[in-house]
């Protein structure tokens, strides 16, 4: 039992020192991450919501499949974009959340997103006459392009025909062109659409090609092209862009925005500041009202607490959670739980001192019968955490992710320091005869 | 010794008052919801230099947006931020709007914290999250089942305490109902968070006061189970105290001085653990104490309908 105990006391510093090289990093952050990660409700940024239009997506692939295809996309594209940690996570079946940290501008970030690397080929709208159509600016209105697939049905020629290997390289002049292929279905509906604008060479009309919706070049139609073809008129480091997003492909399924917020990072500096110095004073009451009612036993169980803190920030750290305002209320609260435990456990081995137990027999009882509350409680809270996870997962509710994980952590971790740290301390309190006077106890003499 | 077992009918009837309200209010004026659960767009607007109220709302009509809901953001930092509600806009019409208003009110205003939430979004989120609240509860019940299985009936306990957290719940939401009307206090995903929360919560004392009941019928040193209950409330009194207080504690500092984006959030919590307090030492138990005794029959004997049980009852007597 002696032993045991001091095992465990050996246990705990270890853990203590261990969390406080991670907490505060001497090394340089070999020790887990440097800083603390932050979620964009503190750090500001760009929060979007997409809802995936699943009944549009290729017939070959599974709901998953075009799902997993749309979110390594968009990773790809956020992240050549130069955003610092961008979360991409599929939320539920049809949906994918785009975190961008301290991304202010969320008009770019949308464009980005939304059309990665879908390229269309157009033609000039023409009236019943024959003539094209121009807008008010006078430019032609180009409609998608559309031909006969395989299977007889009227088919929109763009990029999702086109073989992953697409590259850069110049003309006879040395200026950049992309070279593109297609297969066999795009093939076909290149050579129809392009025998009809091409008409013989009699008055041939422009193919127009867009990416993203945007004009890049409208050349006329030369000849009847099948498989192969270039695009002109594009700088070096857009031919280089643009072979990219050819080549990873457009989105399998169209995405529409359903939820957007922009958090602007002073008001979450600010939310930070005092969440945090309020979870300081909340906690700093705590500690005082522990000492004050159950004396020693209580300056056991505020130690207790700050290890408890200290264990939790390691993890923070250490597992790189995103910390969300929530989220640091959810371990501020568990704080103020984490001594509950104690609480309980105190006021036992008050019962059990006032019914003449020892004091190391009080102190045995007291952990012995305060568990099963404990136990029981912290379990509850556990199963609502699970359920407040699922819940924050499924609608990309980031911030109820974020303070039930705290919680869940901090229930776990409390249940470690109140109890398990908190008795190897008292014991070997007893056992060196250190709590011999009831008034260090708090315990009143009746 | 407190008696509160004897004066069970009195705490029932307190509860009822702070509930009833709450329960009407919802029922008429239902939650005032942010742009987690309702279509629309929110954003705050600072103004620099400060706007009046009535200028913005003027301002706001002839930018085209006549039903924006404009409130005066009073936890902010600097007094000019205004929170505004809008139909769901696009952040280019957001834009447009941001440069009318500067044209019209002549100052310039910064938008933060824009979030725009479709239609289809808003309603399956409230009902997924009334799902959340119904299987935590749930889950909960059949774990204290469990936990007292060794007692006789042990689905009672399970029960009682449901009752008593979903007391706990239709507190908070009544309340945050009644705000939501008085003063424009909206609910959001957050706001389920600590509902949940609250549920997970409010179990604890409960379970510390039922653990004793069952530690003290054990030990069978007391024959009756009324009897039981109170000496079990009175022993565990200080302690279901302790740790609300504790709790207490923490959140009220988070509430007078934390974050503005939590204070709501935290006041949802602080109720909770208030009235989950209040619920475990005069509810709970006493539920446990009226289904012992089958006090449920004298209610079921006031109902109109079922008036042939109470002639049977009177004769009886």
């Amino acid at each position: 039992m002696n032993r045991r105990e001091n095992y465990l006391l050996l246990l705990v510093i270890i853990l203590l020192v261990l969390a406080l090289c991670i907490v505060f990093p001497v090394n340089n952050g070999i020790l887990g991450h440097k800083d603390f990660k932050e979620g964009i409700d503190i750090k500001g940024g760009t929060y979007l919501l997409y809802q995936a239009d699943l009944s549009q997506k290729p017939a070959s692939e599974t709901d998953a499949q075009a799902m997993s295809a749309v979110q390594s996309k968009i990773e790809r594209r956020v992240n050549s974009a130069g955003t610092t940690e961008p979360i991409v996570q599929l939320q539920g079946s049809d949906r994918i959340l785009v975190q961008l940290p301290g991304i202010t501008d969320s008009s770019e970030a949308i464009q980005s997103i939304g059309a990665v690397g879908l390229l269309e080929f157009k033609e000039e709208q023409l009236d019943s006459s024959g003539n094209v159509v121009n807008d008010s600016s006078g430019n032609p209105v180009w409609i998608p392009a559309t031909a006969a697939g395989t299977d007889g049905t009227q088919k929109e020629l763009t990029g999702a025909y086109l073989l992953p290997n697409s590259y850069v390289e110049t003309d006879s002049l040395g200026k950049p062109q992309v070279a593109f292929e297609f297969n066999s279905e795009g093939a076909k509906l290149m050579e129809e659409i392009t025998t009809v604008l091409y008409n013989n060479g009699v008055n041939n009309r422009p193919l127009g090609i867009f990416l993203d919706s945007q004009f890049i070049s409208s050349p006329r139609v030369d000849a009847v092209i099948t498989n192969k073809g270039v695009i002109q008129g594009v700088t070096l480091s857009f031919a280089r862009d643009m072979v990219n997003d050819l080549n990873s492909g457009s989105l399998d399924v169209p995405l529409t925005i359903i939820q957007q917020t922009d958090v602007n990072a002073t008001l979450g500096a600010d939310s930070l500041h005092k969440s945090l110095l309020a979870g300081l004073i909340g906690i700093a009451c705590v500690a005082f009202f522990m000492i004050a009612y159950y004396r020693l036993p209580g300056l056991v169980a505020t130690v207790a607490l700050g290890i408890y803190a200290g264990i939790i920030l390691a993890i923070f750290k250490l597992f790189n959670i995103t910390l969300t305002l929530p989220g640091i209320a959810g371990f501020v609260i568990s704080t103020g739980m984490a001594v509950d435990a104690n609480v309980l456990i105190f006021e036992r081995m008050k019962e059990e001192l006032k019914r003449g137990l020892t004091m190391k027999m009080a102190v045995a009882e007291g952990f012995h019968r305060a568990w099963p509350s404990i136990w029981i409680s912290n379990v509850s809270t556990l199963i609502t955490c699970v359920i407040l996870y699922w819940f924050g997962n499924t609608f990309g509710a980031f911030m109820v992710k974020g303070f039930a994980i705290t919680l869940a952590l901090g229930v776990i971790v409390s249940l470690f320091s109140s109890v398990t740290v908190t008795r190897t301390f008292l014991t070997q309190l007893v056992n060196n005869g250190m709590m011999k006077g009831l008034t260090l106890y708090g315990g009143k003499h009746d | 010794m407190i008696n509160i077992i004897s004066k069970r009918y009195w705490f029932f009837l307190i509860s009822a008052l702070i509930i009833v309200p709450g329960i009407i209010s919802l029922a008429v004026k239902q939650l005032n919801y942010n742009t987690d659960f309702k279509p629309g767009t929110s954003v705050t607007i600072s103004f620099q230099p400060q706007v009046d109220e009535n200028a913005l709302r003027t301002a706001m009509t002839a930018a085209g947006y006549p039903d924006a809901t404009i409130q005066l953001a009073s936890t902010g930092t600097s007094s000019g931020n205004y929170f505004i509600s809008l139909p769901e806009i696009t952040i280019a019409q957001e834009t447009t709007l941001i440069s009318d208003l500067k044209t019209s009110l002549n100052s310039t205003p910064t938008a933060s914290d824009f979030t725009t939430t479709s239609a289809a979004v808003a309603s399956q989120t409230v009902r997924y999250a009334i799902i959340a609240v119904i299987v935590a509860a749930i889950c909960i019940m059949i774990y204290i089942s469990f936990a007292f299985r060794k007692m006789p009936r042990p689905f009672r306990w399970g029960v009682c305490a449901i009752i008593a957290l979903l007391h706990d719940l239709l507190v908070v939401i009544g309340i945050f109902s009644i705000l939501g009307w008085t003063l424009n206090v909206q609910v959001g995903a957050l706001f389920i968070t600590a509902v949940l929360t609250v549920a997970g919560y409010s179990v604890h004392d409960t379970i510390v006061v039922f653990d004793r009941i069952r530690e003290n019928m054990l030990k069978g040193n007391l024959k009756d189970f009324e009897k039981t209950v109170d000496f079990s409330i009175n022993e565990t009194f200080v302690r279901s105290l302790n740790t609300s207080l504790t709790v207490i504690f923490v959140l009220f500092a988070l509430f007078l001085i934390g974050g503005v984006t939590i204070h709501y959030f935290v006041l949802a919590l602080l109720i909770g653990v208030i009235t989950g307090t209040y619920s475990s030492i005069c509810n709970a138990s006493a539920l446990l104490v009226v289904w012992e005794n089958n006090e449920w029959r004298r209610f079921i004997s006031w109902i109109p309908g079922v008036s042939k049980n109470k002639k049977q009852e009177v004769k009886t007597v």
